[in-house]
């Protein structure tokens, strides 16, 4: 058979549960189509001899008729998970030759169901971006093309996207702490959720901003979303904040029945200067859900506006402390130090070598945020408007609203390099549609649900209740039908 | 709108712990300032009287048992440090 590696994670599992092909098959195309990707620079560490372990171990678990959804499929790794062995570096040269003792919580579940692990993922550094270009391995590439120019995959989970859109692999794990998973979905024309923070153990992941960081899966449908999600999903002793609630079995939730459902349209999502494009598609969207006799309802969630800046208060400053921890003394990066060099200078002199100019402006913008005489004007007044947030939200869904339906990202993909000069505040816009939903710890889905006028795939989001992915997922499975999104990049790479 | 100069530049950057040259500090300045503009749309939102959130999910925090969990490691805990020796992580002279 070929092109195995264009399945879907629910194809390929039923192809192997019948016998018809191997989980060996499945790697070695997914290994093959990776070499062929250099251009794409989407795996930056590759694992082929793992790989083909697990994917033998994975065959012989499923002929004894014990294997779980998972068993057998290869999947890419981003690179902020620490996995036991393999390099582990955030995408940062502070990181640089560090491999973990220890595998993370999340990607250990996948590798205990028996998906193999092909690589480790390119994405910003310390998954502080939106369209890949922090990285110290260098910008991904979109395989969406349009005219000479190479696009952003979006990110930071850009090269998990950029790899399941060109199917390097069935599936990739991505995180999201505020709009990681969903932006460079929308800009790849693949699902990425964000489930409700808790549903997964952040052991393990580097962490940038705790209060904030999810992990989540980024496939080709959302049937597979499903599918991984449930894997990934579950309480971990080692994550005090993750829940201890049993993990439903997501993808028989996918009934396709929304009838009943209240889907709120929340009007303040109607920004200024918004594409027509995306305004459409957004009414179409409405339209999907309505006909399949959903109730489209008009919300308000009045502190919408002030998100953003409450989120780059919130999470630099979770940040700060987070990477105070990159000193030069544990792991990773030191910085040759100069005759008569004490702490204090190893410390900044390995900070500065070692973190990028958008990592060094966040950790900065934390330290000033938490500084005495500034807690309360910055981050203190931030935490209050989150609070506000998030009741904006509970008011929603008080009303008996089941889903919010939005538009995922402002704009398609756009040029690398392209925000080069731009002020740093112009990038931070491209999450404006998405950090409201970490902010108020809930569940969100993005859907391809269109091409533009240039042939770029736009998505919508889905955003539930809190620990309701069941249903979000239902919804969005039922959007994806109607939309029919079934457009690919063509290879040109 | 709010005004880093350069001198506060200097000590933010000095409390994160980032050497940053003489000659990059107007630009950082220039960035810093920017981005706490931003952030200054904050303070038209009324807070009075506003919990500020500490835990986005209203749960309690598992507690575990007091006790040991794990040890003996010590050679996995300095298999990547830049400089180990005889059991420690080795840095500069901290104490003259």
């Amino acid at each position: 058979m070929s092109d195995l590696n264009k399945l879907t994670i629910a194809e390929a599992r039923d192809l192997l549960r019948a016998g018809d092909v191997t989980s060996v098959a499945l790697t070695e195309a997914c290994l093959e189509a990776i070499d062929g990707a250099g251009k794409l620079n989407a795996f930056v560490h590759h694992t082929p001899d793992l790989a083909l372990e697990r994917a033998k171990a994975a065959d012989d678990r499923l002929k004894s008729g014990d294997a779980p959804a998972m068993c057998g499929i290869p999947v890419g790794i981003k690179d902020l998970f620490c996995t036991q062995g393999v390099d582990s570096q955030a995408a940062s040269r502070i990181l640089e030759g560090f491999r973990p003792e220890y595998e993370s919580t999340v990607s250990a579940q996948l590798r205990d169901a028996g998906a193999v692990m092909l690589g480790k993922l390119n994405m910003d550094e310390f998954a502080m971006g939106s369209s890949n270009e922090t990285s110290v391995y260098g910008n991904v590439v979109n395989p969406w093309k349009v005219d000479a120019r190479d696009l952003t995959p979006g990110g930071s989970s850009g090269g998990s996207a950029a790899a399941v859109a060109a199917d390097l692999c069935l599936a990739a794990t991505g995180t999201d702490t505020g709009g990681s998973i969903r932006q460079p979905a929308a800009f790849t024309g693949t699902v990425g959720i964000k489930p409700t923070y808790g549903r997964c153990s952040r052991w393990g992941i580097v962490a940038f901003a705790s209060s904030l960081d999810q992990a989540g899966p980024m496939t080709k449908t959302v049937r597979d979303a499903a599918i991984m999600l449930e894997a990934m999903c579950g309480h971990d002793p080692k994550d005090s904040t993750s829940a201890d609630l049993t993990v439903p079995d997501f993808e028989a939730m996918l009934t396709g029945d929304i009838r009943g459902q209240k889907i709120g349209i929340p009007r303040e999502y109607r920004m200024e200067g918004m594409p027509a494009e995306i305004e459409k598609l957004w009414a179409q969207g409405a339209e999907m859900l309505r006909d399949a006799g959903a109730e489209i309802v008009d919300i308000s969630l009045p502190h919408t506006k002030y998100a953003l800046p409450t989120y780059y208060v919130i999470a630099p400053a979770e940040a700060s402390s987070n990477l105070a921890r990159y000193d030069g003394v544990r792991y990773g990066h030191r910085a040759k130090l100069a005759q008569g060099d004490g702490i204090t200078q190893m410390y900044e002199k390995t900070r500065a070598e070692g973190f990028g100019a958008e990592v060094q402006r966040r950790v900065m913008i934390g330290a000033y945020v938490l500084s005495a005489g500034f807690y309360d004007a910055y981050y203190n007044r931030a935490r209050k408007v989150r609070t506000l947030i998030k009741r904006d939200f509970e008011a929603a869904f008080a009303t008996g609203i089941d889903a919010i339906l939005t538009p995922a990202t402002p704009s398609a993909a756009f040029g690398l390099g392209e925000m080069a000069e731009a002020d740093p505040v112009q990038m931070y816009l491209n999450d404006v549609f998405t950090v409201t939903v970490n902010l108020a710890g809930l569940p969100g889905i993005s859907v391809p649900a269109g091409l533009d006028a240039q042939g770029l795939p736009l998505g919508l989001q889905l955003i539930g209740r809190p620990w309701e992915e069941g249903a979000l997922l239902k919804t969005a499975h039922v959007l994806e039908a109607a939309a029919g999104f079934v457009s690919k990049p063509e290879k040109w790479w | 709108m709010s005004e880093i100069d350069i001198e506060t530049a200097r000590k933010v950057a000095h409390l994160a712990r980032i050497a940053v040259p003489e000659d990059n500090l107007p630009a950082l300045a220039q960035d810093l300032s920017r981005i706490l503009t931003f952030m200054e749309e904050l303070s038209e939102v009324d807070v009075e009287g506003v919990e500020p959130m500490t835990s986005v999910t209203p749960m309690r925090l598992k507690r575990r048992k007091d006790g040991v969990t794990d040890g003996n490691i010590q050679t996995k805990i300095l298999s990547n440090a830049p400089d180990a020796r005889e059991g420690f992580f080795a840095v500069p002279k901290v104490v003259e």
